[in-house]
């Protein structure tokens, strides 16, 4: 009995020790998305200024595509934005851009500056779309499949690592059903 | 009166933290609402903020649809639950009380009852007098008064 006493709190020390250490390899900006399994919110945006076509989810539906919000002011885009551009030139899979709140013309400079990997831009600058997605920050990228249904949120930026690893297995996955 | 006005400066002052002027509802009475409302959901990108407190433009857009729910005759229920469709309970500062969320609001109260019990116990047991020890064998006694003799 009076061991007890003594091992009680070590043992309550490494539960809760071990799930703490645990939260911390977990990434909190990574929320999950309400979306999965559900199909792409219904919207119809204006094309971003300087370009001739919008973005509406009827344009999205047919295949397995990704949508992808980024914007000019966007810090990390810059190390998705290449990525973007091999996976377009590469023929790997459609990519539709969400222009998240740029102020007009910024999205068009970015565009020029970098290069289009997008099938079609979508204008989102008062960012009511991007609520209905749930997203969180820039950029983020969501898989939708031939139903138009989301099947996956990558939160952050799309490298070539995470790619291989894990977007083009779920995309052939998906390509399959 | 300079006083009461620094007073008043001071007081008044944590209006700052809600909606920015331009945001406001004309109806003080649904701008209250609102504001209760933006103090109970989490800023996404600032998270340990409420969108009250958060002056990320995420955060402003949040506060404005807030207001524009309300102002569509929206019930306060239906405006988180407008919210939380979106973001999940994620966004709510203050966690349902479900399944999944069992364990997080039993655990302190698990917790204060495990402490009780065992410092009922320790204290309990601590006030029993020490077993008696046994008696000493006849020869440790004549080697404990061997020594005690040395000793003088």
């Amino acid at each position: 009995m009076r061991r007890i006493v003594f091992i009680f709190p070590i043992l309550v020390f490494v539960v809760v020790g071990a799930f703490f250490a645990y939260g911390l390899t977990r990434d909190p900006s990574n929320i999950p998305s309400q979306l999965i399994d559900r199909p792409l919110p219904e919207f119809d945006l204006p094309a971003i200024q300087g370009l001739q076509d919008g973005l509406s989810t009827e344009d999205i539906k047919g295949e397995v595509a990704l949508v992808n919000v980024f914007a000019s002011w966007c810090v990390s885009c810059h190390i998705e934005h290449p990525v973007l551009m091999e996976l377009t030139k590469a023929n790997a899979v459609p990519i539709y851009g969400l222009n998240w709140k740029d102020a007009p013309g910024d999205g068009k400079a970015w565009l020029d500056r970098y290069g289009n990997p997008y099938k079609a831009v979508g204008d989102d600058q008062k960012g009511r779309v991007a609520i209905d997605l749930g997203v969180t920050g820039a950029p983020e990228t969501f898989v939708v499949d031939r139903q138009g249904r989301v099947r996956f949120k990558v939160v952050g930026p799309i490298t070539e690592q995470y790619w291989t690893d894990t977007l083009q297995p779920l995309i052939e996955e998906l390509r399959r059903s | 009166m300079r006083l009461f006005s620094i007073l008043a400066a001071f007081l008044f002052s944590a209006a700052a933290f809600a909606a920015e002027p331009d945001e406001l509802l004309d109806d003080p009475a649904l701008e209250a609402r609102a504001e209760k409302i933006d103090a109970h959901l989490r800023c996404v990108v600032c998270q340990s903020q409420s969108i009250a407190e958060s002056n990320a433009p995420l955060a402003k857009d949040l506060r404005i649809l807030v207001r524009e729910r309300i102002a569509m005759g929206e019930s306060d229920e239906e405006v988180m639950d407008y919210i939380v469709e979106r973001y999940g309970d994620y966004v709510l500062l203050k966690p349902p009380v479900q399944g999944n969320t069992l364990f997080l609001w039993g655990f302190p109260a698990a917790a204060l009852l495990l402490g009780a019990a065992g410092a009922f116990f320790f204290l309990r047991g601590s006030k029993k007098p020490a077993a008696a020890s046994a008696p000493l064998s006849e020869d440790d006694e004549d080697a404990v008064n061997r020594i005690l003799d040395e000793r003088g």
